[in-house]
């Protein structure tokens, strides 16, 4: 991928994809770390069904570079041999759905194995996958399990939601030293974004402040930050300041950012893409009130995907996943509209 | 145990590693019977040889996976009794600080990657430690301990695919006990051997006696020339029984006692005592190993009790680096 087809100063700005941003992400760190290897389904010759890998076998060889069999759980598996012997494997999984055919070596294993040993084992691992709707691609090549990783004691979850923070985040993730599910989102690799040159990490468990308002915070990851921002757009016509939070990273939470926004507005609706019942606006409304519950002014909403298996047809998916109007909806019910 | 694979090691040192490990064993099931140590028990007794043989056969720096039946497996790769008991004891100078417990032993310092407690849960971590060997360019092997009931698992497949199809130097030790947990290998298996299994991958298989401890060791050295070598994965399948439950408190019924009894007689450590015998070695130089394993293990309870708990400040230590 020619993301660098002209010269360009340090820390100046080029548009790029959120795969091109990606893809710029794994070059630099394999040029400044010999020990990240990558390992996944058609990532080599092929480049990644997103392209987020194109070159890097060219550029890098086969000793970096593994095109896998179809085995997820033997991929995860032997990325976590890798990690413990000295590596540091970035793993694709081509859909998050796939995880659970590796599930045995995410969370028994992986997941567990620096506490278990009693902090002898690191898995410095990072299990590069994508979720959420494409847009007619199904039940089992949709769905959005960031609460999988997030519940499991061990796991550091991240979820970019543009080209930047894609390239900074993961850039920190292959440097963290834990196992980090990395949730990229199918519907974003292709649009674009301004993403600085030079060695710019974006830190892990910091969020980031999309949009300063007063009258309701919404907080939103990945593509979902989109639909905020956009029921912001519209609501800043009628003269509702909301202010959006981008988490960029759903474990560790930054907590700190997101309760003095709360303590600000007063009013919090949390929006994303996984479904609703014990997905992780269950678990930020549930902080929320333990630790604001004296600065709210009515219940923290949820818009959420409903919870029934993504559906093929078209008009019936539109209905399962979060809408802008939606968002809009619930800002309205929490200022009593 | 550290001897180098060209190295056969004698048989009274092979036969002190399986007392070793039999006494550790016998003494941990008194001790889970009187309540002093808790949790799971899952015993190798019967078993000694495999992983005595297998593991005399690799190197400090090889490296290992193991099973929840892993107590044998840990102390043949060179962990001390003191550091294995501590931990069943859960104390903070068990090897994994009190926080694995029976199954999931783990020792970095001598190539123990981990016992896990999911059946087959080791062997693709074990393929991923040989690509890192064939990576770094350096001549170590992993080697895969489990059961035959774990070659019905996917990701047995998986990884001895992956590591033929990367010639990988990684050794798939069966010990095949007949006994997948509690069914006959004949209800849970398509085949009669373990071994015919590599066909499926083009890995060579081969059985060994596996209560013949200078047997498995040959077997196994060969297999690590092999993959030294840069040859490629094989299976041994040692032929073994174990002489307890599958774990503390299993009744046993899905097994005829003429059958324990029967393999009680080829039991690996009369087998390698009657060796010993006829090839004339003393009764006071195995009289002087038991009572040095005796000591060694007493001394490892003592310490085991008189070591502290973890501190309760540090339950969350540990989780991330």
């Amino acid at each position: 991928m020619s993301t660098a087809s002209q010269p360009l100063t340090e820390g100046s700005e080029r548009i790029l994809t959120y795969a091109q941003a990606l893809n710029e992400a794994l070059r630099e760190e394999m040029a400044r770390d010999q020990s990240v290897v990558l390992l996944g389904e058609d990532i080599g010759e092929y480049g990644g069904i997103f392209t987020v890998t194109r070159g890097l076998l060219g550029e890098f060889g086969r000793e970096r570079v593994f095109d896998t069999p179809i085995s997820e759980g033997a991929i995860v598996g032997s990325a976590i041999g890798l990690a413990l012997t000295g590596y540091r494997p970035v793993v694709e999984i081509m859909f998050v759905d796939f995880v659970f055919v590796a599930s045995d070596q995410l969370f028994n294993h992986a997941a567990k194995a620096r506490y278990i040993s009693g902090g002898q084992r690191t898995v410095p691992l990072v299990v590069r996958t994508q979720q959420g709707s494409g847009g007619g691609k199904g039940a089992q090549h949709s769905q959005c399990l960031e609460a999988l990783f997030c519940h499991l004691p061990g796991w550091k979850v991240v979820a970019p939601s543009n080209a930047a923070d894609a390239k900074g985040l993961l850039k920190s993730a292959i440097r963290d030293g834990n196992p980090i599910a990395f949730l990229e989102h199918k519907a974003l690799y292709f649009q674009k974004w301004p993403v600085p040159t030079g060695n710019s990490t974006i830190p892990i468990g910091k969020a980031r402040v999309v949009r300063e308002g007063r009258d309701v915070t919404l907080i939103a990851y990945s593509k979902a930050v989109q639909l905020a921002a956009s029921a912001a757009e519209q609501l800043a016509e009628e003269g509702v300041m909301a202010e959006v939070i981008d988490l960029r990273t759903l474990k560790p939470l930054d907590l700190h950012t997101i309760l003095e926004s709360v303590a600000k507005t007063k009013r919090v609706v949390l929006i994303h893409e996984a479904h609703r019942f014990v997905g992780l606006g269950a678990e930020l409304a549930a902080t929320i009130q333990e630790k604001a519950f004296h600065y709210l002014k009515g219940p923290v909403q949820r818009i959420a995907a409903l919870d029934v298996p993504i559906p093929f047809n078209r008009t019936l998916e539109k209905i399962v996943l979060p809408s802008t109007g939606a968002i809009i909806s619930a800002v309205h019910s929490s200022l009593g509209r | 145990m550290t001897i180098a694979a060209d190295q056969e090691p004698d048989l009274v040192v092979l036969y002190r590693k399986m007392y070793q490990i039999r006494r550790v064993e016998e003494r941990l099931e008194e001790l889970f019977r009187a309540s002093e140590i808790y949790g799971s028990l899952h015993l190798c007794i019967g078993q000694e040889a495999t992983v005595t043989g297998a593991c005399a056969a690799l190197d400090r720096e090889d490296y290992i996976t193991a099973t929840y039946r892993g107590h044998g497996a840990t102390l043949a790769k060179g962990t001390s009794v003191q550091a294995v008991v501590a931990e069943l004891f859960g104390k903070e100078t068990g090897c994994c600080h009190g926080r694995g417990g029976s199954m999931l032993l783990t020792d970095l310092t001598v190539g123990n990657l981990g016992c896990s407690g999911i059946v087959a849960g080791g062997i693709p971590i074990a393929m991923g430690a040989a690509l890192s060997a064939r990576l770094s360019k350096n001549t170590r092997v992993a080697l895969t301990f489990f059961g035959e009931g774990a070659t019905n698992q996917g990701v047995f497949y998986e990884s001895l695919n992956m590591a033929a199809l990367w010639k990988l130097p990684c050794i798939f030790f069966c010990e095949n006990n007949l006994y997948a947990e509690m069914t006959h290998i004949s209800k849970e298996a398509s085949v009669q051997r373990m071994a015919d299994r590599g066909c499926a991958c083009s890995v060579p298989g081969i059985v060994v006696d596996g209560n013949d401890v200078q047997a498995v060791y040959r077997t196994t050295a060969q297999a690590v020339a092999r993959a030294r070598a840069g040859q490629g994965p094989m299976i041994i399948e040692a032929m073994t029984y174990r002489l307890t439950g599958h774990m503390f408190g299993d009744s046993q019924v899905y097994r005829p006692k003429e059958e324990v009894e029967s393999w009680r007689k080829r039991d690996p450590l009369l087998v390698a005592r009657r060796k010993l015998e006829d090839r004339g070695t003393k009764a006071e130089i195995i009289d002087r190993i038991h009572q040095e394993v005796e000591t060694e293990i007493e001394q490892a309870i003592a310490f085991a009790r008189q070591s502290p708990e973890p501190k309760a400040e540090e339950v969350s230590e540990y989780v991330y680096c």
